[in-house]
């Protein structure tokens, strides 16, 4: 579909992308989960798979970590086929699902054992990364207790060091902080960006923009199995505005005025709401944050110099429903037109 | 990386010392498949030791079976009892171990829904090792299951003529029946991953082989189609196999033989299923 964002991909070397997929399809009864991924991510990025619930993240994820056989297209992980070459891609991949993949009646200690047994490491050195990876998570006071009494950030974190009982050459993260409170949030971005810091191809899928927006390099927007945007979060963001400014009126009879001169000086479409008192109107980004409070100032500024009172200004991030909104086409925002060129 | 995240990066973020442990080499060798095996099986163990109450099945139905059967039937049937033990016992152990068998495809059932499930799927190793692994720990539980009866049957009187040979034997020839029929609840549970429908149709597939068998009255007085099926019927073959080598009555090569077709064309049949589907889920 849109894929108007083309991406400076394969221009750093000749190396083969960690994952390049073609056409990926897959089909549970009526529904096409996936209708035609393309993809191409490249070694050592971070790269992000942003959309809904239900939008064929976790579909497309299995595929790439040889859980699931796509009933369309191909894919290369790692320089092998999804398909014929299962093993190579998992000896070198591990996957962290959404819901922590633990067994829960065992200890973090245990997990983290048997996984190393399975990964081929001697005993010794399987209790040695254990214990290290224990310590270097925060978890060596909880190694001795079964996981079914872990906190959601704990497991979140085990569930991540079980990641990388041996070092993979690509991590598939699929939502890695749903559910988590901002601290725990925070503390798997750190991890991420570690890892990632290593060496470590890292594909991850949220639901969330801001994490998106902190981690990954390149992120693609995936909707009913389809890819519906590609770029780097700035580029995204030109194209989804940086966010959404509520005004209220002291005084309904000024508000023509004041639409007049928030058009002019945010130069976008001012949309009146069914609030008397009220306007609002999607912001086009600006190359960064601070910029956005610099206008936003100063169309306050040209409010008050025209002496139209104002009772309330709100500037939210755009939400990932306004920039799929946005992105996919389904609202004509004036984002969408402007500023094609921002960051290309 | 944009600007936002060195800003927002929380001030008070533990040092995590991974760096070190990112740099680690990966080992050379993939693991063997016997290896892979018993790491499942010790984790079956594991999961043992801390919910212990997962053997309550193993522990509950032998005794049951064993005590309930002998004296329900016993008098009616062979005038007394400890008559009757010589008969019954071999019977109620191979049924007690048979319907055991039920509740660990109930148990693949649940696991196999876990997240734990797709993470071993992730792993280089070769694709029958979970179900094998589940096996090991499932033999064990046999084992102990046919302990709890062989100790009550002496407890209540039974002195078997055949001796510990025979009686290790029999054991050996049910387990083995047993474990052919968790391959088939294996491949059931991979097919379809809900233990409560793993345990009906066990359960629908259990009660026939069970009740219409040798295993509680000879089948002379059935009619004639109940007498067909019990002839054909595997565990019939088994309870007659264990009855002969535990009371080293002989003249059961028969049933033995019949007993060793039967669990190695289960095993064939629903181990080549369960690798199938073991690669195909999901």
């Amino acid at each position: 579909m849109d894929k108007s964002y083309a991406m400076s991909k394969n221009s750093m070397d000749g190396d083969e992308p960690a994952i390049e997929a073609h056409g990926l399809v897959k089909v549970y009864g009526e529904k096409r989960a996936l209708d035609g991924i393309d993809l191409t991510v490249r070694r050592g990025q971070v790269f992000g798979f942003l959309g809904p619930n239900g939008a064929g993240k976790t579909t497309t994820i299995r595929i790439l970590a040889t859980l699931t056989r796509p009933d369309g297209g191909t894919a290369r992980v790692l320089g092998h086929d999804v398909i014929s070459e299962r093993d190579a891609i998992r000896a070198r991949v591990a996957v962290t699902g959404q819901f922590a993949a633990m067994d829960e009646d065992l200890t973090g200690y245990e997990n983290l054992i048997i996984l190393g047994r399975l990964h081929g490491l001697s005993r010794a050195s399987g209790k040695q990364r254990a214990d290290d990876l224990l310590a270097a998570f925060d978890l060596t006071d909880a190694a001795g207790r079964p996981v079914g009494g872990y906190s959601g950030g704990m497991r979140r974190r085990l569930d991540i060091a079980a990641s990388l009982v041996v070092t993979p050459d690509l991590l598939f993260l699929d939502e890695p902080t749903t559910g988590l409170d901002p601290r725990s949030r925070s503390q798997v971005w750190e991890l991420v960006r570690r890892i990632a810091a290593a060496g470590t191809t890292v594909l991850l899928t949220t639901q969330y923009l801001e994490e998106a927006d902190q981690l990954a390099e390149q992120i693609a927007v995936i909707d009913h199995g389809r890819v519906v945007a590609e770029g780097t979060s700035a580029q995204l963001k030109s194209r989804v505005g940086s966010g959404t400014l509520h005004v209220r009126l002291l005084d309904g009879e000024q508000r023509p005025q004041a639409q007049h001169i928030l058009a002019g000086a945010l130069k976008g479409t001012v949309h009146l709401a069914a609030d008397p008192l009220a306007l609002s109107m999607l912001l086009a980004a600006p190359a960064d944050a601070t910029d956005v409070g610099r206008l936003v100032g100063h169309a306050m500024t040209r409010l008050a110099e025209a002496r139209v009172g104002v009772a309330e200004v709100i500037l939210g991030q755009p939400s990932l429903d306004e920039a799929f909104l946005a992105l996919t086409g389904y609202t004509a925002g004036p984002a969408t037109t402007d500023h094609e060129d921002v960051n290309a | 990386m944009s600007t936002p995240a060195a800003v927002t990066r929380p001030a008070a973020a533990q040092t995590y010392p991974i760096d070190i442990l990112l740099t680690a080499s990966r080992p050379r060798r993939r693991t063997g498949a016997l290896a892979a095996s018993a790491t499942f099986g010790r984790r079956a163990m594991l999961k043992i030791k801390h919910d212990p109450k997962q053997l309550v099945d193993s522990i509950a139905i032998p005794i049951l079976f064993t005590v309930l059967f002998t004296y329900l039937f016993g008098g009616a049937i062979s005038g007394s009892p400890g008559n009757y033990l010589e008969f019954l016992l071999p019977g109620t152990l191979s049924m007690s171990i048979a319907i055991v068998t039920m509740y660990g495809g109930a148990r693949l059932a649940q696991d196999v829904t876990t997240g734990a499930f797709d993470r071993f799927r992730s792993l280089p190793i070769w694709r029958g090792a979970f179900v094998l692994g589940g096996l090991l720990s499932d033999a064990a539980r046999y084992l102990f299951a046919s302990a709890i009866v062989v100790v009550l049957g002496l407890i209540m009187g039974y002195r078997p003529d055949g001796g510990a040979p025979g009686v290790l034997a029999a054991v050996a020839l049910i387990v083995a029946f047993g474990l052919s029929l968790s391959l088939l609840w294996a491949a059931v549970a991979l097919l379809m991953p809900d233990p409560a429908v793993v345990i009906s149709i066990a359960n629908v597939v259990l009660m026939p082989l069970s009740f219409a068998s040798n295993i509680f009255v000879q089948p002379q007085t059935m009619p004639g189609w109940l007498q067909a099926f019990v002839e054909v019927n595997p565990l019939s073959h088994v309870a007659t196999a264990a009855r002969g080598l535990m009371n080293n009555a002989g003249g059961t090569g028969g049933s033995v033989a019949w007993s060793l077709i039967a669990t190695a064309a289960i095993t064939a049949v629903c181990a080549a299923l369960a690798l199938h589907l073991y690669s195909k889920r999901g």
